[in-house]
């Protein structure tokens, strides 16, 4: 309940409403898929997923989109300043069931950032997994994160690394359209994958349609739910979906858990 | 649970109790007449409960009146309920304070305060327990509340009148006191103005030790167990609570709900007012230049138009929807979550309710028309 | 691709969007096809220009775009091989309603629509054979594009 001072490394421009913090705090190390509470003093606090190397201690990296007072405070914070934190919170991404496995990572916008932790662990295990390979969507060139580090990781020969835009300019030579039709023409053998999604969720939907379409089952297919988060302990009661505390069963669930809790309206 | 037997205390035994209380350390909180509602307030004395008054309700629905004897726990449960002492409806969590660009943080330190709640309700000890299960029975425990909890003294008091919204016979929540009290009363006004004593606890027995109690004769016993029966007979309010998970969650789509958010105001009075609802939010704070900021936890009600608020706008932005949470949530999913219903049978939401809505006669609509539809895998 | 030269038949049979195509069909419908390519950056068609012909990829990329005064040319749609280029020469005025690029060297079949919709008028089995063919990827288009129209990543200006 209360938080541990953290102090602001560095912060990075990934986009226009788009910030990369780097945090210097104690504590325990999150999992890939798991999240923080990040508190501006004064302002209020925020659940943000990790998004960077869960192996590097003592370093905490968060992406966050200001979208509200205090995502825009925490955006605002430079090098040196002091951040609470609390956490690390939630069950993260499933990669000890995914050894042996074929890895299908499906992002969309700004639900890279919680994957990047699993990416990081995949590939630094390259050997335990099958074929890995991340089908990403962003809204436009201009709007994809982490460009270089998906440039650098695409010279990979291990690794297979889809870009697709919802619109671009005449100058973009990659995919223009949307995220679920990678999914189709990707060619993974449906039997040995564990797929892993993160992004609005609209397109979480419409891509687990899409590899439910392809022949992947409920049971092999996660995904990163989000809901409004105060205490992020199960206790306010804000995130709850139906019987399910986002902040504590998830906010990674296998799909058949919440299959039947995401299609009534307003649940 | 240890019992000696009974005993019977006069008023002046209950003066006595709330003297022992007091001495031992105790805060002594009960109910007491105030804006017109029977409340629960710092009591001192006898004197300071509602004696001779009774309460009438109904849906949408509360007055008090003067009864014709001078029983001085005549009446049902009003407004409050036990949860405004054990989770406050207002706590700082912590305060931060600031010099150049060093920040630390001090905790809240827990409440020291040990509260004797005189007068707790059968259906109030079910709402306690769920609350207990709530705060405490899961992984993460809220230190508030385990602070304020644990050195609690309870004085039960057995209903010796059914308000007219009250159906805890229903939800096997009344109107007998069974457990969670150091003390339980049954207060008998037929012949000698008395109370039977129940003892729960050890700490129950010792204060009891100290009071001038005489020992219960056969006639005593019938007569408070007549009390209990009477009072078991004439709820206000029935509905049939062994099926409802199934009944409400697969019936999320009736048109029931339309029809209830037609009259719903989202005002969530019914939040504020029932014993279990439990949701808080937090409120950071700070002077302008954030030298000093801190944090204070709030009751919170999931009928707010900001209580599922996430980029893009709020999940449950309909009324129908926030309605059908709040009673999908305390009486189906709140099993799932804790192993027990949510709802103890209080009428509180009936009773504070501003358009009177019925949550048995809403649940009673629903299974007379099941749809049964299960949600597409 | 290396190997013999395939004769336009082979070619039109392989192609994923006639598969399980049945004779007599594959034939008359390979009568309206002939072999095209296309240089990067040279366009298959013109918004507004004649639809009287859609093109089914090979391999390459092709991208449609619209043009919008101040913003250039916006693509909103990459199509690659087994894919379909072109839906309006199916339905009256039969007029192109955006620009297709080639991004990449792009081989594709280039069907000749007036022919193939003379022959299915004349047949209609042959013309549900191919309106059967085409309704998924119109159904597909169309779930895509509300997805699009949705911006669902946000805004980010």
């Amino acid at each position: 309940m209360v938080p541990r001072v953290g102090r602001v490394r560095r912060r990075r421009r990934e986009s226009p409403s788009v910030w990369t913090l780097e945090i210097e705090a104690d504590g325990p190390a999150a999992a890939p898929g798991q999240f923080n509470m990040l508190t501006a003093f004064g302002i209020g606090e925020a659940a943000i997923s990790l998004s960077g190397d869960p192996a590097v201690p003592g370093r905490l990296i968060h992406t966050i989109r200001a979208v509200g007072p205090v995502s825009r405070a925490l955006t605002r914070l430079g090098a040196g300043e002091a951040l609470g934190l609390r956490g690390p919170y939630g069950a993260g991404w499933p990669l000890a069931e995914a050894a042996g496995r074929d890895v299908v990572i499906v992002a969309g916008g700004l639900g890279l950032a919680p994957l990047r932790p699993a990416l990081y662990r995949l590939l630094a295990e390259r050997e335990r997994y099958g074929r890995v390979l991340l089908l990403y969507g962003a809204r436009s060139p201009a709007d994809i994160l982490f460009r270089r580090e998906l440039e650098s990781w695409r010279k990979r020969l291990d690794v297979g690394i889809e870009v697709t835009v919802d619109h671009a300019g005449s100058d973009w030579r990659g995919h223009v359209g949307v995220a679920t039709a990678l999914i189709g023409r990707a060619g993974f053998d449906p039997a040995r994958t564990i797929a892993m999604i993160c992004g609005p969720e609209i397109m979480m939907r419409f891509s687990i349609a899409a590899l439910r379409d392809a022949g992947v089952t409920s049971q092999t297919i996660f995904l990163s739910m989000e809901r409004n988060m105060k205490c992020a302990i199960g206790l306010c009661g804000h995130c709850q979906l139906g019987p399910v505390f986002v902040c504590r069963e998830g906010p990674v669930f296998r799909h058949d858990r919440v299959a039947g809790l995401m299609t009534p309206k307003e649940l | 649970m240890e019992h000696r037997g009974h005993c019977v205390l006069t008023a002046a035994g209950l003066e006595a109790l709330i003297d022992v209380l007091r001495r031992r350390g105790y805060r002594t909180i009960g109910p007491k007449i105030r804006d017109q509602a029977i409340v629960y307030d710092d009591i001192e004395a006898v004197a300071d409960l509602p004696r001779g008054w009774t309460d009438e309700q109904a849906p949408g629905r509360y007055r008090l009146a003067r009864r014709d004897d001078e029983a001085l726990f005549g009446y049902a449960v009003g407004p409050h309920s036990w949860k405004a002492f054990l989770h406050p409806s207002m706590q700082r969590l912590w305060t931060a304070r600031r010099a150049g660009d060093v920040v630390v943080v001090t905790p809240e330190p827990a409440s020291a305060e040990r509260l004797a709640l005189i007068g707790v309700r059968a259906c109030e000890l079910k709402a306690i327990a769920v609350q207990d299960r709530v705060f405490l029975g899961g992984a993460r425990v809220d230190p508030h509340y385990q602070a304020r909890r644990a050195d609690v003294f309870v004085v039960a008091m057995n209903c010796a009148e059914a308000g007219g919204t009250c159906f805890c016979v229903s939800m096997n929540a009344g109107p007998k006191a069974d457990a969670g009290f150091d003390l339980a009363l049954t207060e008998i006004m037929d012949g000698e103005h008395r109370f039977l004593v129940e003892t729960g606890s050890a700490v129950g027995e010792e204060v009891l030790a100290e009071l001038p109690e005489r020992a219960a004769v056969q006639d005593d016993l019938a007569a408070a167990e007549a009390v209990v029966a009477r009072t078991a007979a004439s709820m206000g309010r029935q509905m049939r609570s062994d099926d409802l998970h199934d009944l409400l969650l697969d019936n999320l789509e009736h048109p029931r709900w339309d029809d209830v958010a037609d009259r719903c105001l989202t005002c969530g009075a019914c939040t504020m007012v029932c014993p279990t609802c439990f949701c808080t939010s937090v409120e950071d704070s700070s002077d302008l230049a954030v030298l000093e900021s801190s944090r204070s936890r709030r009751w919170d009600s999931c009928f707010t138009m900001d209580f599922t608020h996430v980029p893009g706008g709020s999940v449950r932005a309909s009324a129908r929807s926030r309605y059908r949470q709040w009673m999908t949530h305390k009486l189906a999913t709140w099993i799932d979550q804790f192993g027990t219903s949510g709802c103890v049978g209080c009428g509180r939401c009936l009773t504070w309710c501003p358009v009177g809505i019925d949550i048995t006669e809403e649940v009673r609509a629903i299974r007379a028309s099941p749809r049964r539809e299960t949600a597409a895998p | 691709m290396s190997g013999a030269v395939k004769d336009i038949e082979t070619i039109v049979r392989e192609h994923p969007f006639f598969e399980g195509l049945l004779e007599p069909f594959g034939k008359l419908v390979s009568g309206c096809a002939r072999n095209a390519h296309f240089q990067p950056g040279e366009y298959l068609f013109h918004e507004g220009g004649a639809a009287d012909q859609f093109y089914l990829i090979r391999d390459g990329c092709v991208a449609l775009e619209i043009k919008a005064p101040g913003r250039g040319a916006i693509t909103f749609q990459t199509l690659r091989a087994d894919e379909v280029v072109g839906l309006s020469w199916l339905i009256p005025p039969y007029r192109w309603t955006y620009d297709a690029r080639a991004v990449e060297f792009t081989r594709a079949i280039a069907m000749d629509g007036a022919c193939l919709r003379g022959k299915c008028e004349a047949d209609h089995d042959l013309g549900y054979e191919v309106m059967k063919r085409f309704m998924p990827i119109l159904v597909g288009r169309l779930q895509a594009t509300r997805m699009q129209l949705l911006d669902v990543y946000g805004d980010d200006a």
